[in-house]
């Protein structure tokens, strides 16, 4: 069965049909990129999946359970993470206290417990820390754990909102361009950090403009123009799918007719 | 001038209650609120009623003022905490409005007049009305609270409250349960305020409204910007600064607002995180990076 499961998903804000019909499945443990140009629908795809926005209509499973109701933390028990394409990082925080707020629901103890913390408590917030700690050695930050998050550069903040997602132990991580603003040197390290992650029996949904990570990444893509699905399917398909070609570069013959071919079309041509 | 001194340390001890627990819902929760004085206010007259009409000892009255001030903090919260910034700042003022209106209109609460003959606390036969035993019984209650605060925003919870004042939606993202988050601080610190209340009118012994309004609110809230949001000494500092202040002040008395006014303005210049606020994480960063 797959781990998530968008089903029809529309979502309209007034006029504009920022998600018209989206259907598609990411299978546990593959890496599936989102890709397409601006403003077709990527991030609000995250959005509504996350539960920051509501459907106009249609439905996400994640593991089988219905989202559709549920606030965006219960979502996040659920095994749902992900970072943001402008970083949020809690700034007013050290790197290390980032981290351990990802532990947030690792600590389920009590508000008294809390306030009068035994030693079952001590060593739950010890624990936290450890893997805290651990993560942040994995993503190469470990010595600055005391650093305020908001004093990283742009990178290390990049690697710090991974981390954080991680810290969540999700089983689903969505990366809103993870890539976004990294020179190619740090786009390379964050695809290693990403390959090492992918050990971790997780499943990753990616939105991004950086083709090289895309392709060299990830196991499946799915194409969204304008709301649309317009391809699915692996990297060596995609590349070469006219669709999509037309959707990055546009297409030269008389605009009636690329206006009429996307309606009439629409429905997506998986190809697999 | 010794009673003098003892009047201010005790008056001192329940703003720092006030500022303390306000403090918990800006400066830790990252909410807005201009409506504090009502909850002070509604733990004095609840304390006080239950003294007056049914002869409570003191302890059940603080503790009914609490629960009272408290339960008001929940209905207040469970609605309106979905609101943001300027918004919430309304609901809240409009709160505090409010109340006062009520404790001006109310036939039980003695109207404009307030009550009067407040009985001192009497704990197990000790008479806590010599100020010095007040004082203790003041000091013994900020005591408490700080415990319980300093506890609680330095548990998981405080890394969840701050994480709700640097961003709600990435909090909400991370598991975090906001809404819940919001509702209780709020109660808590109701709870708190009220409890400052209780202290309040059996000290005074005498109450009316024109101690809890907006004028109130604001005074606390100007504690915790001038001690430093999100500090708890910073409140301590702040709430024992603008208590005694107006005590130097007062020979300049018709001047007092105006170099209040120009004191926090020089402030937000000069220290905009206030006095304590924000210092001990750039203190520590700057230690590590030497």
């Amino acid at each position: 069965m797959s781990l998530l499961t968008v089903d029809s998903l529309t979502k309209h804000f007034g006029g504009v049909k920022a998600l018209e019909e989206v259907t598609f499945e990411v299978e546990p443990g593959e890496i599936l990129a989102l890709i397409g140009p601006n403003g077709a629908g990527k991030t609000t795809c995250f959005n509504v999946i996350n539960g920051l926005l509501p459907p106009t209509a249609g439905r996400v499973f994640l593991d089988g359970v219905d989202l559709l109701d549920l606030p965006p933390y219960h979502r996040a028990r659920l095994g749902l993470a992900r970072t943001f394409q402008n970083i949020q990082l809690f700034g007013g925080m050290s790197v290390l206290e980032n981290v351990l707020t990802g532990r947030h629901l690792g600590l389920p103890v009590g508000p008294l417990a809390a306030l009068w913390p035994g030693a079952g408590v001590r060593r739950a917030e010890a624990h936290a820390r450890r893997q805290a700690l651990d993560l942040l050695d994995l993503v190469g930050l470990a010595d600055k754990e005391e650093w305020p998050a908001e004093s990283l550069a742009y990178g290390e903040r990049r690697r710090l909102e991974i981390a954080r997602a991680l810290a969540q132990e999700p089983r689903l991580l969505l990366l809103d361009e993870p890539a976004a603003g990294l020179n190619p040197r740090e786009t390379e390290d964050l695809m290693e950090l990403l390959a090492r992650v992918r050990e971790r029996d997780l499943t990753l949904l990616v939105i991004e403009h950086d083709m090289s990570l895309v392709m060299g990444l990830s196991h499946r893509i799915v194409v969204l123009d304008q709301g649309c699905l317009i391809a699915q399917g692996a990297p060596a398909i995609i590349r070469r799918h006219p669709r999509v070609i037309e959707a990055y570069l546009g297409r030269e013959e008389e605009e009636e007719e690329s206006e009429e071919g996307r309606d009439g079309s629409l429905d997506s041509s998986p190809i697999q | 001038m010794e009673a003098y001194i003892l009047h201010l340390s005790i008056m001192a001890g329940i703003y720092i209650i006030l500022t303390v627990s306000l403090n918990l819902i800006i400066g830790y929760a990252g909410q807005v609120s201009l409506g504090h004085a009502a909850f002070f206010g509604l733990g004095a007259y609840v304390s006080a009623l239950t003294s007056l009409n049914w002869g409570l000892p003191f302890p059940a009255a603080l503790v009914l003022a609490m629960l009272f001030a408290g339960a008001c903090g929940l209905g207040l919260g469970l609605p309106t905490l979905r609101l943001k910034e300027d918004y919430l700042a309304i609901v809240t003022l409009g709160f505090g409005v409010i109340v006062d209106l009520i404790m001006v209109n109310l036939t039980i609460t003695g109207g404009p007049d307030g009550l009067v003959g407040i009985p001192a606390p009497v704990i197990f036969g000790l008479s806590f009305r010599p100020p010095v035993r007040y004082l203790a019984l003041v000091l013994l209650t900020v005591g408490f609270t700080l415990l319980v605060v300093h506890r609680l925003v330095h548990s998981y919870h405080g890394r969840a409250l701050r994480a709700i004042r640097d961003h709600e939606v990435t909090a909400q993202v991370m598991g975090v349960n906001t809404p819940a988050y919001k509702v209780m601080i709020f109660t808590l610190a109701a709870a708190l305020a009220g409890a400052a209340g209780s202290l309040y009118a059996h000290y005074i012994t005498f109450i009316n409204p024109e101690s809890f309004g907006l004028h109130t609110s604001i005074l606390v809230l100007s504690m915790v910007i001038l001690g430093g949001m999100g500090s708890l000494a910073g409140s301590v500092v702040g709430a024992m600064t603008l208590a005694v202040l107006p005590e130097l002040l007062r020979r300049a008395q018709a001047y007092q607002d105006l170099i209040y006014g120009a004191l926090l303005i020089v402030l937000l210049i000069w220290r905009p995180q206030g006095l304590l606020g924000g210092g001990k994480l750039s203190l520590k960063f700057l230690r590590k990076k030497e």
